[in-house]
């Protein structure tokens, strides 16, 4: 028959921290999770572990989900030091507790970062990528102005690597795994996205000029080449957007000195 | 007893909503600045709905549970998104998008809604690809399509197997181009506890900080809800976790009428349960039938054997033998039926019995290997993490799981619930897809709904409400809602139970997949309607919530909700067992045609259910809406 994975059951030793608020101290609290099929996610374990506090009349872990299958972007526990764990390419709800031996002990913690503050427990707050989305990450399209989809063909090749850069799930593992907090694997996938397509090049300057800038403003640090965010990106966004992404900052930069118009609307949001 | 006035356009079903668009009511551009809609949700009803009202004037507020509306469940979706564009030369029309849709529901939705949205589906992927949307394309740069079930055409645009993802991104995109330019004001991280009815009208929301614990109140001159489906009443499903129906529950508590509850739809190509744990279900795309064989073994004794080594005529691809013309791409329905009535003879694969083939082996040796990665390569990918096996080399595993709602609040043609002012979008309104959904049709009526339909109607309610007149937050209307709220909340906190809220959902769950899942009987529906208020009852006795009102509680967002779905069950139950036909996703074992098929009763039961709230401990009113079709004959859906 088809192999089930009828592996015996294992049991883990968490290390959790814990916080009760964003201005209170935290700690590593441990747990012992026994029993457990290896079939069984992560985020599963996390919920047995839950109900189990909540039947001794302790307060569960706090933690962000929410598909569970890879896509939301809400997961976002570093475990064992790497953002969304041992593997390649899967956010913290893809992974398995088959991917632990029997007795593991298990450091799991929040994503940590300077513009990602904790509000508790595993969860931070990483509202930062939405204003920087709204800095310029779109294309002005008034819902009814639209030409015909076909009117203009798109090549192939560039329609796919638009998709390469587009399938970012903004998790922010790439900012929590960098050693300066430094979005620009972020910044880079959506800047590149939309500077690809023959439908963002009006806005293409103005669009990675105030990106940037908004970036700069909330505390992410500089990228200085380490390509941990690759690494522990669960779509395995490549770091070749980021000096994709550099290239089209110095092109607009200089074009906004030339002609000081050109840039006049950067950061206005509309 | 609710008045449910369809408001359909007369004249020509092809006519009838360019007439409509010509005949509303508008709100000069001057005026409309000073109107304030209240948005509930940013999936892709939502937040095309806030950012379209937004770039007309409107000033729009926002609110999702999430942290951010990028993160709203719509991006899940796998497959792709219909639209009669007729890129293929192969005979698609909007005629053929709308035969499909109101055939795929089993005549069980409104003709002239069904006919709008195959209307707009081509301004839908105008729309989507302005704003950048990286759909596939083929080598000379245009679009590619690919077939979904119910269709014999190519009308599906996908963006890899992560189309929803794409387009809600899209809709993200203009959502915070808005809340940029301060045309939206976003409220993330926060859950819509109540509605707040003033002289009849939907005038606000009451609604929690979940990071704070604040209770907010806020006016507004009409409310929009895009909050999703309420499949996870059955615990286990393809939705997220946090999907809920806690905004449409208590909008229904507060009269809007709650149409076709029974209707849910079983996505036949899901990744089997595994155990007790377990938290939720994957979906493994319909785009798979494309190319996979769906089957399992001739003999019940080899439902073990390795399925490589089952020779090909000891195979049943019972697809393909039941349903000759449309194979493995028959709709959702009948493809989940046809696997529960395989495993009910005891040919269900894999250890738990409850399971199929879905075979790539074929499509391998037409294609190759990386042929079948090129175009299904994520969804392998899932499979394996998920199972540890590689489907390039056994078949998957599958079985149906629950997967979208059909049912959902009762909305006119305007998309406004018998509330006046209350407007529901996508998934969270009972509209387009009758009592089944064609694959790929979600996405469209969401965006259908929040780009194309919502920006037109929503003026033809405001105009007749007097700039200014938004109730203010002082008044009664919000302090007994808010103090509705507050006392939920406490109600909950205090409860001295024993068990956490996820044993009552579990529990809830099983009922209603076994009496009210895939087939559903009188005997077993009666069975549910004692249990599920039995176990409601059971549930505020001794659930367990800890934690506290003013600070970020999971615990307590989830009693709410679960709170919400011991209700809903039992109106889903109610529902199932007053529909005395099958139609679509609904089977009733007591009404099928010989060869097993839904047997309608288009005499006694061709309407819309509406039940409209009576109070705790009532029965609710049953409300009807006729559907009249006046261009469709209804027929018996053969797809054979």
């Amino acid at each position: 028959m088809v192999a089930e994975n009828t592996t015996q059951p294992i049991s883990l030793t968490l290390r959790v921290w814990r916080q009760a608020g964003p201005n209170e101290p935290g700690a590593f609290v441990e747990y012992r999770s026994a029993n457990l099929n290896p079939a069984m996610s992560f985020l599963e374990m996390l919920d047995v572990v839950n109900d189990e506090l909540t039947i001794k009349g302790e307060e569960p872990i706090a933690f962000a989900h929410d598909c569970r299958e890879g896509i939301c972007g809400t997961c976002s526990c570093t475990i064992n030091g790497k953002p969304h764990g041992p593997g390649t390419g899967i956010a913290t709800c893809q992974l398995y507790v088959r991917s632990f031996r029997d007795g593991d002990v298990v450091t799991v913690e929040p994503f940590r970062a300077r513009a990602f503050p904790v509000i508790k427990d595993l969860i931070t707050d990483r509202s930062a990528f939405d204003k920087i989305q709204a800095a310029g990450g779109f294309i002005t399209a008034r819902t009814g102005s639209a030409p015909d989809a076909n009117a203009t063909p798109v090549p192939k090749p560039d329609a796919d690597l638009a998709m390469d850069a587009a399938s970012c799930i903004s998790c922010g593992a790439c900012v929590a795994a960098c050693k300066n907090a430094s979005a620009m694997l972020f910044v880079a996938a959506k800047v590149s996205h939309l500077g690809l397509l023959p439908q963002g090049q009006a806005e293409r300057d103005r669009r990675v000029l105030a990106m940037v800038r908004t970036m700069d403003e909330l505390g992410f640090g500089n990228c200085t080449n380490y390509y941990e965010c690759s690494a522990a990106c669960p779509k395995l966004i490549s770091h070749d957007f980021i000096a994709r992404m550099n290239r089209d900052y110095l092109k607009a930069m200089f074009r906004s000195s030339l002609s000081p118009e050109s840039a006049s609307g950067a950061g206005g949001g509309a | 007893m609710a008045k449910l006035e369809s408001k359909v356009p007369s004249g020509p079903l092809a006519d009838k909503w360019r007439k409509h668009k010509s005949e509303i009511k508008l709100v000069n551009p001057a005026n409309k600045r000073k109107y304030e809609v209240i948005v509930v949700g940013a999936g892709l009803a939502g937040s095309s709905a806030a950012s379209s009202l937004a770039d007309l004037g409107y000033r729009v507020k926002c609110f999702v549970f999430h942290d951010s509306p990028r993160r709203a469940h719509s991006i899940a979706a796998q497959g792709g998104i219909n639209a009669a564009k007729n890129y293929q030369n192969d005979g698609d029309s909007v005629y053929r998008l709308f035969y499909d849709t109101i055939k795929g529901g089993d005549y069980r939705s409104r003709e002239a809604n069904v006919h709008r949205l195959a209307e707009v589906s081509v301004n839908i992927i105008d729309q989507c690809v302005a704003q950048g949307v990286p759909f596939a394309r083929e080598y000379g740069g245009l679009l590619a399509n690919r077939s979904f079930g119910g269709a014999q055409v190519s009308r599906t645009f996908y963006a890899r197997g992560q189309t929803g993802q794409q387009l809600l991104l899209g809709a993200y995109s203009a959502l915070m181009r808005t809340v940029g330019a301060g045309t939206v004001q976003l409220f993330p991280q926060s859950e819509m506890l109540d509605l707040v009815i003033v002289d009849g009208q939907a005038k606000g929301i009451i609604v929690r900080n979940l990071v704070t614990g604040e209770i907010q109140r806020h006016a507004a001159d009409s409310v929009v809800l895009a909050t999703g489906g309420y499949g996870n009443v059955f615990n286990l499903s393809t939705y997220a976790r946090g999907s809920n129906a806690t905004a449409i529950w208590r909008a229904y508590k507060r009269g809007a009428c709650f149409a076709n509850p029974c209707y849910t739809q079983i996505h036949p190509t899901c990744i089997p349960v595994s155990g007790d744990y377990q938290s939720k279900l994957t979906l493994m795309s319909e785009s798979l039938r494309n190319d996979g064989r769906i089957w399992v073994p001739k003999q019940a004794a080899d439902r073990l054997k390795n399925p490589n080594e089952i020779p090909e005529d000891q195979r049943d691809y019972y697809l393909e033998r039941m349903y000759p013309a449309f194979g493995n791409l028959c709709p959702r329905d009948i493809a989940s039926r046809a696997a529960k009535r395989v495993c009910d003879e005891g040919r269900g694969v894999g250890t738990s019995g409850l399971g199929v083939y879905l075979d790539f082996s074929d499509a391998i040796s037409r294609l190759g290997e990386a042929g079948v990665r090129e175009r299904y390569g994520n969804l392998f990918d899932i499979y394996h993490e998920i199972t540890a096996e590689n489907a390039y080399q056994v078949p998957m595993r599958i079985f149906p799981a629950v997967h979208y709602t059909m049912g959902g609040l009762w909305v006119d043609y305007n998309l406004m619930s018998n509330v006046p002012g209350l407007f529901v979008l996508g998934e969270a309104n009972f509209s387009d897809h009758g009592a089944n959904r064609l694959g790929a049709s979600a996405l469209m009526q969401g965006l259908a709904d929040g780009y194309f339909v919502i920006p037109y109607t929503i003026g033809d309610y405001l105009a007749t409400q007097r700039p200014g007149s938004r109730p203010s937050v002082e008044g009664a209307a919000f302090g007994e809602a808010e103090a509705n709220v507050t006392a939920i909340t406490r109600r909950l906190l205090e409860n001295r139970g024993r068990e956490p809220v996820s044993h009552f959902h579990k529990r809830l769950g099983k009922i209603l997949w076994e009496f009210c899942g895939m087939a559903r009987n009188r005997a077993g529906l009666e069975q549910a309607l004692q249990q599920i208020p039995a176990l409601r009852e059971e549930f505020w006795q001794n659930v367990r919530v800890p934690g506290s009102a003013d600070s970020l509680n999971q615990s307590l967002e989830q009693a709410g909700r679960v709170a919400d779905f011991l209700e809903l069950g039992e109106l889903l139950c109610l529902d199932a067992l007053t529909r005395e036909e099958s139609c679509g996703g609904h089977f009733r074992e007591e009404h099928q045609h010989p060869d097993g098929e839904c047997k309608r009763d288009d005499e006694a039961f061709m309407h819309a259910a509406a039940w409209e709230y009576q109070g705790a401990g009532q029965k609710p009113l049953r409300n009807v809406e006729p559907l009249a079709y006046e261009f469709v004959k209804p027929s018996t859906r053969s797809y054979k």
